[in-house]
């Protein structure tokens, strides 16, 4: 009776691993860990969509500022960038950095946070009606860009570049060459290679970690709510089932709950890291 | 856990956000806040202000209360004083012209009585003379007399 049904329906474990397969360009699953031919485009289209609609939200609040009294809109606008604002001079000291530092953390914290939110929404919901519009109940999709590492290594990276151009910008190109090869350690030529690995060391780790961090974090979350989401695809009529469903229902809302902190705090680290490594660029050490 | 092309382009979209954010949000809103705080801060100075030239304000306007009092009293005193003096003239011209009209009725009765003592002085010359005539029985000559006469009156003085 159940013997079709039973037969179609993928396992567990290929429920999820349907759900970690991105649509991407080659329509399959990455074979290799690196492959620079490889597009995410759901990645893509996510993190552009959201970022418009970050900065559309952002614009919408600066359209109309006044200095007059503010609407609520402009007011919680006005928070978020005196907030950012004050961060930035906490960690970056010069004010012709700060320009175009503090509002692209401001983007990137809010941007981070919109993509991280794409959790929040039920796992099945955008990925299925994917595949109804596609007509393919094989379509990939996946709908948070940072639980996508190259989207947060891309991002990470973008940080790297910035601290590089500041390095080269505040010290001059020379004054930053002999920084790498003459800091941490000392200045004597024995340590200069043990200074540019050590620098090399230093910049690759912050990248990594800044990108990870996000990735890692998201990734998890996801990952969580789609076990979650196996409890309630189980449900049967039976006292196990309806068990399930229950289990399902408070966990899920237990791990939203306590995954808007995650989103939010991700978010915010993101942003500070990003102020911080660049805020590290203008001095020297 | 993949890494792929998609690295580049999410670079790519991270730096035109932050650049849009930099163009087009940052500045108005910053300009606002800017704007507003100067607002505040210039109200507030005119609250001091006002503050202060209010405390200002009341000082003078006791100083000039305290002023008007104490020319109030002044005018009040100089009028006493004038109308006591008014009162002091007064009184003093009353009892002049008081003693001017007793005086002047004093000199009026001295007259009247020397008036009737001359009258009755010739009266009773008359009368003696009359009593003399008819005591005598005859007639004094008036002008062989008048030495006589003039005498007499001149005794009963």
């Amino acid at each position: 009776m159940t013997s079709e049904h039973a037969v179609n329906a993928p396992t567990p474990s290929e429920n999820i691993v349907h759900h970690l397969t991105h649509l991407n360009n080659i329509g399959e699953k990455q074979s290799s860990i690196v492959d620079w031919s490889v597009v995410n485009y759901d990645t893509l289209f996510f993190s552009v969509a959201l970022g418009l609609f970050t900065v559309f939200l952002l614009w919408l609040g600066a359209r109309k500022a006044t200095s007059g009294i503010p609407g609520r809109f402009q007011g919680c606008v006005e928070i978020l960038v005196e907030m950012v604002a004050n961060q930035a001079k906490g960690v970056i000291h010069s004010p012709e950095s700060r320009r175009f530092v503090a509002p692209l953390a401001l983007t990137v914290f809010l941007w981070i946070f919109f993509m991280n939110a794409m959790d929040l929404l039920p796992v099945d919901l955008l990925p299925r009606l994917w595949q109804t519009a596609m007509n393919d109940h094989h379509a990939y999709l996946r709908v948070v860009p940072t639980a996508d590492l190259s989207a947060t290594l891309g991002m990470s990276i973008g940080v790297l570049l910035l601290c590089f151009f500041y390095n080269i910008k505040i010290k001059g190109a020379a004054g930053w060459v002999h920084e790498l090869f003459t800091a941490p350690f000392g200045s004597h030529p024995v340590l200069w290679p043990v200074n540019l690995l050590m620098q090399i060391i230093e910049f690759a780790a912050k990248t990594i970690s800044h990108g990870m961090r996000l990735f890692g974090n998201m990734y998890a979350g996801e990952l969580v709510f789609m076990l979650i989401a196996l409890m309630g695809g189980a449900w049967t009529v039976s006292t196990m089932g309806v068990t399930l469903a229950v289990v399902h229902v408070l966990a899920g809302l237990a791990w939203a709950i306590f995954h808007i902190l995650i989103i939010t705090l991700q978010a915010f680290i993101f942003m500070m890291l990003t102020l911080v490594y660049i805020g590290q660029a203008h001095e020297g050490h | 856990m993949n890494l792929n092309a998609t690295l580049f382009f999410q670079l790519v979209v991270f730096v035109m956000l932050g650049l849009f954010t930099m163009k087009f949000v940052w500045p108005p809103i910053e300009k606002a806040l800017d704007e507003r705080a100067k607002k505040i801060a210039d109200g507030l100075a005119a609250a001091d202000k006002a503050k202060s030239d209010l405390a200002l304000a009341e000082k003078r306007a006791v100083e000039e209360l305290r002023k008007a009092r104490e020319s109030a009293g002044d005018v009040r005193a100089s009028a006493e004083r004038n109308a006591s003096q008014l009162v002091e003239d007064a009184r003093a011209e009353a009892a002049n012209v008081v003693a001017q009209a007793r005086q002047a009725a004093e000199a009026e009765a001295d007259a009247a009585a020397q008036r009737a003592k001359d009258e009755l002085r010739d009266q009773v010359a008359m009368l003696a003379i009359a009593g003399a005539e008819k005591i005598l029985r005859r007639e004094i000559n008036p002008q062989a007399h008048a030495e006589l006469l003039a005498n007499l009156k001149q005794e009963l003085r």
